[in-house]
């Protein structure tokens, strides 16, 4: 068509996904303003995000007031599982969405009263491609990846790792058994993301876990370095 | 794959800006696309022509820019383009990439609209 019409280009320069920047850009700042540090986590489904995470509030919830939002397809049963932590725990249920976007977080909080948190957990949908569009206003994004889906995962999805911050290697009482390669791993970290911080648990025997909720306590008050879709 | 709902959003922000621009016919939207902005250009090019089905921009087409993923390297102190998104480094010298400069790009750049 344009072969045989005259036409003229305008410029138009727009973020395709500017509305959830906006939102998410705001959310941050409302997160920054109530003092709650939000961390978010992406994973492969099955990659054991829900007993990390329920791993980790039991850890901090003497010390700390904590809470999650847990995203999922279909199914309440992560928010049930995590029920038994006894925190609050709300649950997003996408439906036939794939990730989860800032404003699904938005909506979901409600008048959740966040200010009154100091760490609020976001656990995203299972899957590694999607959720790397999606600004959710976290401050800090964990990607976790298992022992047994290989060591290549963040060459398969260097994407998702590249918006990260800290990658959680889990299921390390596993590792003898699946003859899983340290180095290999570490390796394909640093090439799709060079820099980037690993942490190897077991929320199972609790191997780890000791690190990470040091390392997190210790990054409470740090501003997020690198963004998603900042502009 | 989340592309439909990116192929969506741009019929959307395409249709209002042609609107903008006074009901104007338009024939192609010029996209911008890096490789980290998790979005697959051939899933993207497949979800649009199901997008615009039955809108504003029914006839159109989209045209992707390719736009490479670069950083500035200290040792050599120049920009760089890496040569793929699974080796992060210097093509010149190996040094792991600093601060991304671009390849997160997902953006509409321009309307091509019929005169």
């Amino acid at each position: 068509m344009k072969d045989h019409k005259k036409t003229r280009l305008v410029e138009v320069r727009t973020k395709i996904l500017k509305e959830n920047d906006v939102v998410a850009r705001a959310l941050r700042q409302r997160f920054e303003d109530e003092g709650v540090y939000v961390v978010s986590l992406v994973s492969s489904p099955g990659a054991g995000k829900t007993m990390f995470l329920e791993q980790t509030l039991m850890r901090l919830r003497d010390q700390y007031r904590v809470a999650a939002l847990v995203g999922d397809l279909a199914t309440e049963n992560d928010a049930q599982r995590l029920a038994r932590t006894e925190v609050p725990i709300r649950q997003i249920c996408t439906g036939t969405v794939c990730h989860l976007e800032a404003e699904m977080v938005r909506s979901a909080l409600g008048e959740w009263a966040t200010q009154e948190l100091d760490f609020l957990f976001l656990e995203n949908v299972g899957n590694l491609v999607c959720p790397a569009s999606y600004d959710l206003g976290e401050a800090l994004r964990l990607v976790l990846c298992s022992v047994t889906e290989g060591e290549d995962k963040p060459l398969k999805y260097p994407t998702i790792f590249n918006t990260a911050d800290i990658a959680v290697i889990t299921k390390m009482d596993l590792a003898d058994v699946v003859e899983f390669d340290r180095a290999v791993a570490h390796h394909s970290v640093q090439s799709v993301r060079p820099g980037m911080p690993v942490l190897e648990v077991s929320a199972k025997t609790g191997t780890g876990m000791d690190a990470w909720i040091a390392a997190l306590s210790s990054r409470r008050g740090t501003p997020r370095a690198c963004g998603v879709v900042k502009s | 794959m989340h592309e439909l709902s990116i192929a969506l959003n741009i019929v959307e922000i395409a249709s209002a800006e042609a609107e903008r621009l006074g009901e104007a016919a338009v024939s192609a939207v010029h996209i911008r696309l890096g490789p980290l902005s998790g979005v697959v250009k051939e899933a993207l090019l497949s979800a649009f022509e199901i997008a615009r089905e039955k809108s504003r921009l029914a006839g159109a087409a989209l045209v992707v820019e390719d736009v490479p993923v670069r950083f500035f390297c200290q040792p050599c102190q120049t920009e760089v383009t890496v040569a793929s998104v699974q080796l992060l480094v210097c093509p010149v010298c190996a040094s792991p990439a600093g601060k991304i400069i671009t390849g997160r790009e997902l953006e509409i750049s321009a309307l091509e609209i019929e005169a």
